[in-house]
């Protein structure tokens, strides 16, 4: 049975100063459905552009790569925003909040791209930001919060609009070990209790635990 | 939610938003003055009424017409009636106190003008008195001269010493027409010339001729000068409007300078203004990167930057109307009215202030959104940590 995510000899390269830099070479990768997979690797092994590839944020200079049936190549950029909008939640290393906005209203900003009505919406929002424990720290703008409770924030807004997959870059890389524990604690959760699909790029081997399977990068190539 | 996060973003630096408004104030309102100055110079020429032709000598508005001519003019078809003036200038106190002074016919004048308003009474003790004099409230206002009161007068297009009473005070139909002016009695200077210039007597600056339908006026005009053609003071005839439009020609130089300055503040401000809006988008080009990897696209980003310069801008129109307004009132209020007769800010300058700040807006976020929605979402993601 095909995976939630196939990745058929993808490979990466940038143009740097008229020469191209290869950062992933021919991999190819099946994620099944409700897996939660951690990609390790030291820095520059290709661990992000991987991760990217697989969100949807960026394309692959060859290869192949299909989420949910859908060939991700075969997708405009607009498209791909649409796609990205209703089957990815992303969350950060350094969370990515709009600190312009309140915990709240952080959560709800996926929803505006959904035609939900207010009420609806609120009511997703309220009940994700239970899930993670912060149904008391609504009103608090990023600022406000600690880098802890900011990651959390980004979870719940990452969930909101019930996506199939999750994607994870560095998720406990900014944070204290309590609170990295806390984190790892809370997407286990999500993978466990809700079947998310949960692709992990990390450093940290004690957060790669929490993982059901791991896989390493190295020079951009898969092992 | 868009709407919450430009205004918030705008709020963001308050420090710096303030100064880009207090900027786009500042170059808003030396707009508004400096259209206000314009405005006022065209104010002349915007006051003229259509049914008027002013005929003058052919060779120059400073060579006389006999007042012989009054006759002819009026029996020509469509003229309903005729007054004339003379430009008597004078110094009034001092040199530099300059207001126009006009020699007319006090029985006609104000039919011919029925902007100047008079009351019966007034305008009756102007006709009985052959010293009498009319002024403009503003100018009354301005030397504290009421009915009965005496002006001296030194002569200098007409030598010698004026004595006038007062006998009335003009009001203005409306802001838009001059309340500066001095009228008196055409025959009390005619009787002057007769006896100490009298190769001056008999002579008329121009006429003011008014006619029955607008529409006629270049037939009309066509009609008098021809009925003076190949005298020995052949005439122009022209409308109120195209005579007083040839005074301000001889300005155009300096309202040109002063148009373009006005337009060169706007555009200085566009630039200042799309500076700040560019450094504010690339400070925030992760979070655009972010509301892109949520699915937001090229028109989310486009309404969230150019709605914050749209809205800084509109902030800064607002408070620049209401710094035109401080200027114009206290131009009004301080400058002289003979400099300024009329000094109002005009509905068209309003709007024009609020059309230049919106454009500001629009055209200072061209280059922060172009450079935001093209922005790819890996490389506005390096820029986070």
């Amino acid at each position: 049975m095909a995976g939630l995510v196939e990745i058929e000899n993808v490979s990466k390269s940038y143009d740097k100063d008229a020469e191209s830099v290869a950062v992933l070479d021919n991999i190819t990768l099946s994620v099944p459905d409700g897996e939660f997979l951690a990609l390790m690797g030291p820095s520059g092994s290709g661990k992000s552009t991987l991760l990217n590839l697989i969100a949807g944020i960026d394309r692959p200079s060859k290869g192949r790569v299909v989420v949910g049936g859908v060939d991700l190549g075969s997708l405009s950029e607009t498209g791909l925003a649409k796609w990205r909008s209703t089957h990815v939640g992303f969350i950060f290393q350094f969370y990515n909040l709009m600190p312009v906005l309140t915990a709240f209203e952080n959560v709800e900003l996926p929803l505006h791209l959904t035609n939900l009505p207010k009420k609806k919406r609120s009511e997703h929002v309220a009940r994700v930001l239970d899930i993670v424990g912060l149904g008391d720290r609504v009103k608090h703008y990023p600022n406000q919060l600690s880098g802890g409770q900011q990651q959390r924030v980004a979870i719940a807004r990452a969930i909101v609009s019930d996506p199939t997959l999750l994607v994870a870059d560095e998720p406990t890389g900014d944070l204290d070990r309590h609170s990295a524990e806390e984190i790892m604690t809370l997407l286990s959760r999500l993978n466990k209790e809700l079947g998310k699909t949960i692709v992990m790029v990390t450093h940290d081997p004690h957060a790669a635990e929490k993982a059901n399977v791991q896989r390493h990068l190295d020079k951009g190539t898969l092992s | 939610m868009m709407i919450k996060m430009m205004t918030r973003n705008a709020l963001r630096h308050k420090l710096r938003t303030i100064l880009t408004i207090l900027g786009i104030a500042i170059a808003v309102g030396a707009f508004g003055l400096l259209r206000t100055v314009i405005t006022s110079w065209y104010s002349a020429v915007e006051a003229t009424a259509n049914d008027r032709l002013i005929v003058r000598q052919k060779v120059s508005f400073i060579f006389p017409l006999p007042y012989s001519y009054r006759e002819q003019l009026l029996k020509v078809p469509g003229v309903e009636g005729v007054t004339y003036f003379n430009w008597f200038q004078g110094v009034y106190k001092d040199k530099s106190e300059f207001f126009p002074r006009m020699a007319t016919d006090p029985e006609t004048v104000f039919d011919i003008y029925p902007e100047w308003i008079v009351t019966p009474e007034e305008k009756a003790a102007f006709q009985n008195d052959r010293s009498g004099c009319i002024l403009g409230v503003d100018i009354a206002k301005k030397y504290g001269l009421k009915p009965g009161d005496v002006m001296n007068i030194e002569g200098d297009i007409y030598p010698g010493q004026w004595q006038f009473t007062v006998r009335g005070i003009y009001k203005p139909r409306s802001n838009a027409v001059d309340g500066t002016q001095m009228l008196f009695h055409w025959a009390y200077l005619d009787e002057r010339m007769k006896t100490d210039m009298p190769g001056r007597a008999g002579n008329v600056g121009w006429y003011s001729v008014k006619i029955g339908n607008p529409d006629e006026a270049a037939a009309i005009s066509e009609v008098i000068d021809g009925l003076f053609a190949n005298s020995s003071a052949e005439t122009k005839t022209e409308t109120e409007r195209a005579f007083n439009e040839g005074f301000i020609a001889a300005y155009s130089a300096i309202i040109t300078a002063i148009n373009t300055m006005a337009f060169m503040i706007i555009g200085i401000i566009l630039l200042v203004l799309a500076n700040t809006m560019i450094m504010s988008a690339r400070e925030r080009n992760t979070e655009y990167a972010v509301m892109k990897t949520l699915g937001f696209t090229g028109k989310h980003i486009f309404a969230v930057v150019s709605g914050e310069s749209i809205f800084i801008a509109i902030l800064g129109g607002l408070a620049g109307y209401g710094l035109t307004l401080f200027f114009v009132q206290a131009v009004a209020t301080f400058v002289p009215k003979n400099m300024f007769p009329v000094f109002i800010l005009s509905p068209v300058t309003i709007t024009l202030e609020f059309v230049f700040a919106l454009l500001i807006g629009l055209l200072s976020g061209v280059i922060p959104v172009y450079q935001s929605v093209k922005m790819k979402i890996v490389d506005g993601l390096r820029y986070s940590g």
